[in-house]
């Protein structure tokens, strides 16, 4: 009896660090029972043996920030069947977002003595933005586990079992104390998509919103909260502008601390 | 006599994407070129304005495979700024943390990446179909490292717990027992290794190569040291930017580094076979055993045995790493106390592929004025350029497939971070030298 031929795993690298991929290598217990379930037809970071397209699953690391990506995005949409974005560069366009609505050739610059040899855009954006996405998994890294869910769930044809409730749920469940209340270390927690396991309160620090903003946040509350245990505009704004500076919720409160200081 | 353009398509970078353009007239190889093309991320701008105490978190975002150098360089450099030293167990907790990216990024590259190259497959999966037992060795080996890096860092890629004046929490002794067991199983497991790779072929090809590396007074560097190197250069970290130039060329969107003083053109070594060169005689007995029963001396020039010294170094780092959470007593405070001041300061630090310096200038209000950054691998770009020249010139007459498999592998002696190591190449022969598009 002729066997079913597995379904085809592509991943894609567009503005990026790797991690969100190497989190794929990283699966040490769980690679090659993997590789028994999938073919991996395009993993340049694992593999130069490349199977042509269609791909059943392409998971996408990285932003938007080149005129040539913005072209291959919609190529690798045109080839795939599922889309699924992995970490915060892919889902908000990363921490090269901070360059969105500055003086690029100012920003490029700084780092290159001929700009002109550079081919950039002036903003880095996430892969929604330029093409139907079927599923955003959130963080800078993303979590291995939840990695491994989305694969398992697209195999199964069901929708990926991750929360979206905040960081601060997470606390709760892993018995972490408050940073917030018993230390008066400011915390993105209250506002944050959960994933990580609330890693930073478990090491006695607040946490700095790697995993972007949770559905519905109530930023503006937690800024009074803040402010609070005198923190500045400044650095509210700043808190809100890092790895996911480009997600909607964190963009418009930064910008509330921007337009207060002004 | 042929004309041949090689041209090895979508390389992919260093951390992602890059190509190789060789051209060749009458057998003789003209240009080589390697393209690094992986969108500008632009962080020397993106850290203008941000608080000191970011810069770690921020700038480990460099690079997912090493994330805990770009911590270490950047708490160095600002902490040089502060005039705060940090020593005693906090100083051995970094030492531990960078022996498990270490290991870890070693396993990674000999395992997975380079090692297909020497046993003729596209991939380690491939080679899990032959060679089941050694790849999973290897992803144990990996995991180890990984389980080493979480403890100390919250998690393996992007820690969470590295700040400027030490860390957030600090494990105690007790946490740290279990470790050393599984780390007692991957110094074996390392050893094994060694013997693994010293068996495969490696090409004829003995270099002369200027060495850079950090150089301690007792220790195998990591965070500390003199630049030194094989010609005499022997400096503070201070004087980085007035030996090293760094040029932008049209090609490429990582900047080539050369030292000033030598002749154009001129290139330097870094990484694993740079510093064991430059350190042999820091590095444990045990490591140094290791070596000698792989074939090695104290010095080795050919770039593609950088894989056994790959594998010394995983020995030397669980070695290390034993010996530290020996000695290890959870210090009183988690970090030290860090004022801002208006200053610069600048470190250097061995990342597990080379030397990676960092540089701040930073206000009264410890925020970050101008920000300097170096890593391994543009420092490395005009080296692999110059062994891809010589080593094609002598392999004219191999096949279009063998060469451009050699080519691939000759990069990846670099270990130009995992994606730019790992892609596909593709080879094209032309008749008047002029670029095939594949």
């Amino acid at each position: 009896m002729a066997r079913a031929p597995k379904p085809k795993l592509a991943v894609w690298k567009f503005a990026s660090c790797d991690g969100c991929q190497l989190s794929l290598l990283d699966c040490e217990d769980e690679l090659l029972a993997l590789t028994g379930r999938v073919e991996i037809a395009h993993f340049l970071e694992a593999s130069r043996a490349v199977v042509k397209g269609p791909y059943d699953l392409s998971l996408v690391e990285g932003s938007i920030s080149t005129p040539e990506d913005a072209e291959r995005i919609r190529r690798v949409r045109r080839l795939s069947k599922h889309l699924v974005t992995i970490g915060a560069c892919a889902t908000a366009g990363g921490i090269q977002a901070l360059r969105n609505g500055k003086e690029i050739k100012e920003f490029v610059s700084i780092v290159y003595a001929t700009p002109d040899y550079i081919s950039t855009l002036a903003t880095s954006t996430p892969i929604a933005a330029h093409v139907k996405v079927d599923f955003e998994l959130r963080g800078c890294p993303i979590d291995k586990r939840q990695l491994l869910e989305v694969i398992t769930a697209f195999l199964h044809g069901r929708h990926p079992q991750t929360p979206s409730h905040s960081v601060c749920m997470e606390c709760k469940r892993r018995g972490a104390v408050c940073v917030m209340v018993a230390k008066g270390t400011p915390c993105l927690g209250p506002v944050t998509h959960a994933g990580c396991g609330a890693l930073c309160p478990a090491y006695a620090r607040g946490c700095y919103g790697c995993f972007g903003p949770m559905e519905t946040p109530n930023t503006a509350s937690l800024s009074e909260q803040w402010e609070k245990l005198d923190v500045t505009d400044d650095e509210l704004v700043r808190a809100f502008r890092s790895f996911n500076a480009s997600a909607d919720a964190f963009r418009v409160e930064s910008e509330r601390h921007v337009r207060r200081q002004a | 006599m042929t004309d041949k353009t090689i041209k090895i398509d979508a390389l992919a970078r260093v951390e992602g994407e890059g190509a190789l353009y060789i051209t060749m007239k009458d057998d003789r190889v003209e240009k080589v070129q390697l393209k690094l093309y992986d969108p500008p991320r632009l962080f020397e701008s993106l850290l203008r304005g941000r608080q000191f105490s970011e810069a770690p978190d921020i700038t480990s975002r460099i690079c997912g495979i090493c994330p805990v150098a770009y911590q270490m360089s950047a708490v160095h450099a600002i902490e040089r700024a502060f005039g705060v030293q940090v020593t005693g167990p906090l100083r051995a907790l970094r030492r531990l943390l960078y022996c498990g990216e270490w290991l870890e990024s070693h396993a990674l590259h000999v395992y997975l990446l380079h090692a297909p190259d020497f046993l003729g497959y596209e991939s380690a999966i491939d080679m899990a179909k032959d060679h089941r037992e050694t790849v999973e060795r290897g992803l144990q080996l990996k995991k180890t490292a990984n389980a080493l890096i979480t403890l100390l860092g919250g998690r393996a890629i992007h820690p969470i717990n590295v700040r400027v004046g030490g860390f957030y929490r600090v494990p105690s002794k007790e946490e740290l027992k279990p470790l050393a067991e599984r780390l007692r199983w991957a110094r074996d497991a390392a050893l094994e290794t060694v013997r693994w790779v010293a068996a495969f072929p490696f090409p004829d090809f003995e270099q002369e190569y200027e060495f850079v590396s950090l150089r301690h007074p007792e220790e195998y560097p990591f965070n500390e040291g003199r630049l030194v190197s094989n010609r005499g250069l022997d400096i503070d970290i201070d004087a980085f930017e007035e030996t090293v130039i760094e040029e932008q060329v049209p090609y490429s969107n990582a900047l080539h580094a050369r030292l000033r003083g030598r002749q154009d053109g001129d290139a330097y070594f870094v990484g694993p076979l740079a510093r064991y060169n430059l350190n042999f005689d820091r590095l444990s007995p045990l490591a140094q055993e290791a070596a000698r029963s792989a074939g090695l001396s104290s010095t080795c020039r050919n770039p593609f045995r950088s894989i056994i010294v790959r594998s010394v170094e995983m020995v030397y780092a669980c070695d290390e790493a034993l010996r530290l959470i020996a000695g290890y007593e959870a210090p009183p405070v988690p970090a030290l106390d860090v004022r801002p001041r208006e200053a610069t300061g600048a470190a250097c630090t061995e990342a597990p592929r080379g030397i990676l310096y960092h540089r701040y200038r930073i206000d009264a209000d410890g925020l970050i004025r101008e920000a300097a950054i170096v890593p391994p691998t543009s420092q490395n770009q005009r080296m692999i350029e110059t062994d891809l020249r010589r080593f094609v010139q002598q392999h004219v007459r191999l096949s279009k497939e063998a060469l451009t498999r050699r080519c691939e592998q000759a990069i990846r002696n670099y270990d130009p971070c995992i994606s730019c190591a790992t892609h596909f190449l593709t080879l094209q022969i032309g008749s008047g030298g002029e670029t095939i598009t594949a």
